[in-house]
């Protein structure tokens, strides 16, 4: 649990410190819970020096093989601890460092997430976990780099910092998804043990390549290292901590991780190696010529890290030890340097070294530390940087891949150090002498002693370690370099003095060329102009980023230009050509097995006449009444057919939904213009028309193809338990009301859902009807039929009697509660038709829209009902009652949901063709004056 | 019997795709109820055809035809009724926000 808890904890209390506006209490909180993860990984001290690796494993999302385990070793306790130790110092730096009026409690909680979510790194057992933590750095450093969001600089690093990280996690994820599925698991044990496995599997070279995009982008190598500079718009304790010591470092991380399962082919030489001598030296030598502090301090990063992975690139045991020792000491001294730019930039107002000049004598300590950890960043003796940089020059001479050409890594690495020298006599020169201070935009003076803590412990280890070295950092880097290596751990002792040797020789020669470089420097500069214009990838990086954005809005103009036509055109004609493409090409069969059906003279008829009239409707759709009638006639034939091929509730719902739709059309046509004008081109007329016959050409194919084929149904269990299971015997409605009753009430919901939006869209809204037809003569004043008023009025109790017999006979016979809702909405429009709305209004005088309501509620008080009684959602039960008259009778509880159905169908037909016929403004005054003589009348009575 | 069921199905798709692809309010109305239907008719059709078999259980009755997609496809009617009532409040809005019945709200007529 502990283990766990250890990156857990910052992560899930990280919204704590901005719950604060004090200061200083959002600093403590933030201290607190970093130093209890610091406890929490220095409890498992003691088991990592025995060499052990301690394990907690929960199951997450085990069909993924994501679990939540966490191990700690050795290599993963250094980290831990750098990360939790550095971050202890930043959140002491930050305190002093971030601005009265930016919102401290954030930034904490941005940096815990951080915290949190590096240290989930360097913990997780799981790759997938190490996965989700990956991406959560890049987030929360987006975050971070973008914390002064009011800057433009700002946001663009923050941005193209997550496109490059993000875009490597991308590929990092499907290498270690082929990682996980060619070794098994995803657990780390299990794959660090399958090197043979690995190597000997045919997709290794992919895997290996894309594992390395995702650390290389993360470590900011070649060709990706332009993001890291751009990314020092970030406040500086961000870059202190995220860009130097930690973050960057995920990626050389990975790369160590993996080192046992993926390293000692030729593959991972001939890229690791080159990749990483390549931004060595390009970082140190770009390094050189940046005028910003913390620009040099990133190119010098860039540089270090790809130090470490041409180490790793190497491939020796001693040259990962040694990565592993490299990547301490510059934690420490980069991280300190980073914190001594940020304060001279605090109290300067600049951070531009060509007006920075001189400051030694207002700021003796902060120089004398900043020229402690230059000295470490450069490779003087006795420091910590010395060690870890000899041990590298040493390893770079040994033998390697490169045969003949081998003298290029030695050759690479002692220019680097050439070019570190320098840049690093660069740094505490033009700050701290030179000519003295002039023009700064404040008064430079020391910063208070808080802010200059963290750098001054840093630069304490930094000559502790470089003075001695067996006991300051040989146990931590022995047992770390020992959890990647295993057995082949040399027993390797760190020195000072290892005599007179080749590495030696190269360190001198790289400090004396170093200082030669930085008095040459002024021709370097103008040499290096054309360089500082062409290296930095940014505007490689904005060119392509603005060419997808361009390629995009170019895509969205063409396919969403707001015409309605279009959007369907490109429906349709996609599911065309992607229903068409599987039969393209292939050889099977397009026509089933069984043979063809014979037809009868009258279903011949009927279905000519559906042809008929589905072409007429298409063909006269411009003379708008002529349209309606033919497609009555296609609803008409369609019900027909229902009846003809076994199906009568589909019959009855279809003829009475037939009823509905066609009045609806002709309400709508009331108000709308009675023709369409022509005005689709000839070529669009035939575009469309070939569109719509490959799409019905294409239906017909499909239908012909499945009803040729045998089928299997699972309608066998419904026409069983029918009757024993749901009481009834119309099947269909048993299913509707019960088996799938779930689906139903889902249904209904969309029902009301679309009565409850036509309510709102005609609420208040008035249209006035033309007053003349299309050929501009005025309309007859409307006088409702009397002989139709007269028939209604006794038809209607008649008609409801047969709705509550369609309802009741729903369960056993065609029937049901959606047919008997059409039935009564049929039935009441039909009073409104014959009488008209200022005469029925006032009679009917019920909110349409409370109907359709109360049956959306009691369909689900009944399935509610069967949970009260402990069965599950919707489970419904019968039981047979004599009724006097009508005899033996069932009464289900079904038929409450069905009378949910009922009423949901009745309010919203109504809801709909009520409120369609009344917002006429001519007419809707009417009922409005009607409606108040009525209600007048009733008090006049009273 | 199959094809001249495949062949009204695919004559009933065809015109509504036309309608649908026309630019007033109206005519693509008209088109969606014809798709409705045939959309309909298609998943009733996925039963297979069968003659005389209604799906109510009866002592003297052995086979019936598939219930499942009936009862998928009377809800589905209801439901595209009401699809087509929406579309058509939609369209009668329209046209009194924006004066025309043009699918874009395009005033004046390109011809």
């Amino acid at each position: 649990m502990n283990l766990a808890l250890i990156p857990l904890l910052p992560l899930l209390t990280a919204f704590i410190p901005s719950l604060f506006r004090n200061r200083n209490l959002n600093a403590i909180t933030a201290a607190a819970i970093a130093g209890t993860s610091m406890l929490l990984l220095l409890s498992q001290a003691p088991a990592v020096f025995n060499g052990q690796i301690p394990l907690s494993s929960w199951s997450w999302i085990p069909a993924i093989d994501l679990n939540l385990s966490f191990r700690v070793s050795g290599f993963g306790f250094m980290f831990a601890f750098l990360i939790l130790g550095i971050g202890l110092l930043i959140v002491l730096y930050a305190r002093y460092y971030i601005a009265e009026q930016d919102p401290m409690g954030r930034f904490y909680t941005y940096l815990l997430l951080f915290m949190g979510s590096m240290l989930g790194i360097v913990l997780s057992e799981n790759l997938i976990l190490l996965m989700m933590f990956w991406e959560l750095t890049s987030i929360s450093s987006f975050l971070l780099i973008g914390f002064w969001n009011y800057r433009s600089d700002a946001r663009e690093g923050a941005r193209m910092a997550l496109v490059i990280t993000g875009g490597g996690g991308l590929a990092m994820i499907a290498g270690f998804i082929l990682l996980g599925n060619i070794v098994g698991s995803f657990e780390l044990t299990t794959i660090l043990a399958a090197k043979e496995t690995v190597h000997a599997h045919h997709l290794y070279p992919l895997t290996l390549i894309l594992i390395l995009l995702g650390a290389f982008t993360k470590s900011a190598q070649f060709p990706f290292q332009f993001w890291l500079p751009h990314a020092m718009a970030a406040p500086t304790p961000v870059s202190a901590y995220l860009h130097s010591a930690t973050m960057v470092k995920a990626g050389v991380f990975l790369l160590a991780l993996l080192f046992p399962v993926l390293s000692g082919s030729a593959l991972w030489f001939f890229i690791v190696t080159p990749i990483g001598l390549i931004t060595l030296m390009f970082a140190a030598y770009m390094a050189m010529f940046k005028d910003d502090l913390k620009g040099l301090l990133a190119y010098s990063t860039v540089s270090h890290l790809g130090l470490i992975t041409l180490l790793l690139g190497l491939g020796s045991p001693l040259a990962a030890f040694t990565a592993v020792f490299h990547i301490l000491n510059h934690a420490t001294f980069k991280a300190g340097l980073f914190m001594l730019a940020g304060i001279i930039d605090h109290e300067t107002g600049t951070r531009d070294m060509k007006r920075l000049s001189g400051l030694w004598q207002y700021m003796p300590i902060t120089g004398t530390l900043t020229m402690l950890g230059c000295a470490a960043m450069a490779g003087v003796p006795l420091f910590n940087g010395f060690l870890s940089k000899e041990m590298f020059l040493a390893e770079t001479l040994g033998p390697n891949l490169f045969g003949s050409l081998s003298w290029i890594v030695p050759l690479g690495a002692t220019l680097a150090a050439i070019f570190a020298v320098a840049y690093s006599i660069r740094m505490v020169h033009d700050v701290f002498f030179k000519e003295p201070a002039a023009n700064l935009p404040k008064k430079p003076h020391e910063p208070p002693h808080g802010m200059r803590l963290p750098a001054e412990i840093l630069m304490a280890l930094c000559v502790l370690v470089g003075l001695f070295p067996m006991t300051m950092a040989a146990p931590m880097v022995n047992v770390a370099a020992g959890s990647i290596l295993g057995a082949a751990t040399p027993d390797y002792h760190i020195a000072i003095w290892h005599g007179l040797n080749m590495a030696l020789a190269l360190s001198v020669i790289a400090l004396i060329g170093g200082s030669v470089f930085y008095l040459q420097r002024l021709r370097l500069f103008d040499s290096h102009l054309w360089c500082s214009r062409y290296c930095d990838g940014k505007m490689t990086f904005e060119a392509i980023v603005s060419g997808l954005v361009h390629g995009g809005r170019k895509t969205t103009r063409l396919m969403e230009n707001g015409s309605l036509q279009r959007y369907i055109a490109l429906l349709i004609g996609a599911v065309v050509v992607l229903g068409a493409s599987p039969f393209i090409g292939s050889d099977a069969p397009f026509i089933g097995p069984l043979a063809l059906s014979g037809v009868d003279p009258v279903t011949l008829i009927m279905g000519l006449v559906l042809i008929f009239s589905t072409v007429a409707t298409a063909i006269h759709h411009r003379n708008r009444i002529v349209a309606i009638i033919m497609l009555g006639t296609v609803g008409l034939i369609v019900s027909l057919a229902f009846i003809r091929f076994s199906a009568p509730d589909l019959a009855l719902t279809q003829i009475s939904v037939e009823v509905v739709t066609i009045i609806l059309l002709m309400m709508a046509l009331h108000l709308l213009p009675r023709t369409t004008p022509a005005e689709s081109s000839r070529g669009r007329r035939w575009r469309d028309i070939i569109l719509s016959v490959a799409a019905g050409g294409g239906c017909t194919a499909l239908m012909m193809g499945v009803l040729t084929r045998p089928y299997d149904t699972i309608a066998g269990y419904f026409l069983e338990n029918s009757k024993p299971g749901g009481g009834g015997t119309n099947v269909v409605n048993v299913i509707l009301v019960d088996f799938r009753g779930f689906d139903t009430l889902g249904e209904i919901t969309v029902l009301v859902i679309a009565g409850l939006a036509i309510y709102a869209l005609l609420h208040n809204f008035e249209l006035k009807a033309p007053q003349t037809d299309a050929l501009g003569h005025p309309w007859t004043e409307d006088r409702f039929p009397m002989i139709l008023a007269q028939i209604t009025r006794p038809l209607m109790p008649l008609a409801l009697l047969f709705a509550v017999y369609i309802f009741l006979r729903g369960h056993n016979e065609p029937g049901g509660g959606f047919i008997a809702g059409l039935i009564v909405a049929s039935v009441l429009i039909l009073q409104y038709i014959a009488n008209g709305i200022v005469w029925t209004r006032p009679r009917l005088n019920v909110d349409n829209h409370i109907i359709m309501a109360w049956g959306l509620v009691i369909a689900v008080l009944t399935g509610v009902g069967s949970w009260i009684v402990g069965y599950p959602f919707l489970t419904s039960s019968f039981t047979y009652l004599q009724w006097p008259l009508v005899g033996k009778f069932e009464v289900a509880s079904a038929i409450a949901f069905d009378l949910g159905v009922f009423l949901a169908v009745v309010g919203s037909v109504m809801l709909v063709l009520v409120k369609l016929g009344s917002i006429n403004s001519v007419d809707a005054q009417r009922v409005s004056t009607s409606v108040q003589k009525e209600k007048k009348d009733k008090e006049g009575a009273h | 019997m199959e094809l001249l069921f495949s062949t009204c199905l695919g004559v009933m798709i065809s015109c509504g795709v036309y309608l649908m692809l026309r630019g007033r309010t109206f005519p693509v109305i008209l088109g969606l109820t014809l798709l409705g239907y045939a959309v309909n008719m298609f998943l009733f059709v996925s039963g297979r055809l069968q003659t005389n078999l209604p799906a109510v259980i009866a002592p003297d009755r052995l086979q019936y035809t598939d219930p499942l997609p009936q009862a998928l496809v009377l809800t589905a009617i209801v439901i595209g009724f009401a699809m087509v009532a929406f579309v058509v409040v939609l369209a009668l809005r329209a046209s009194g926000e924006l004066g025309s019945d043009h699918v874009d709200g395009r005033k004046e007529n390109k011809s």
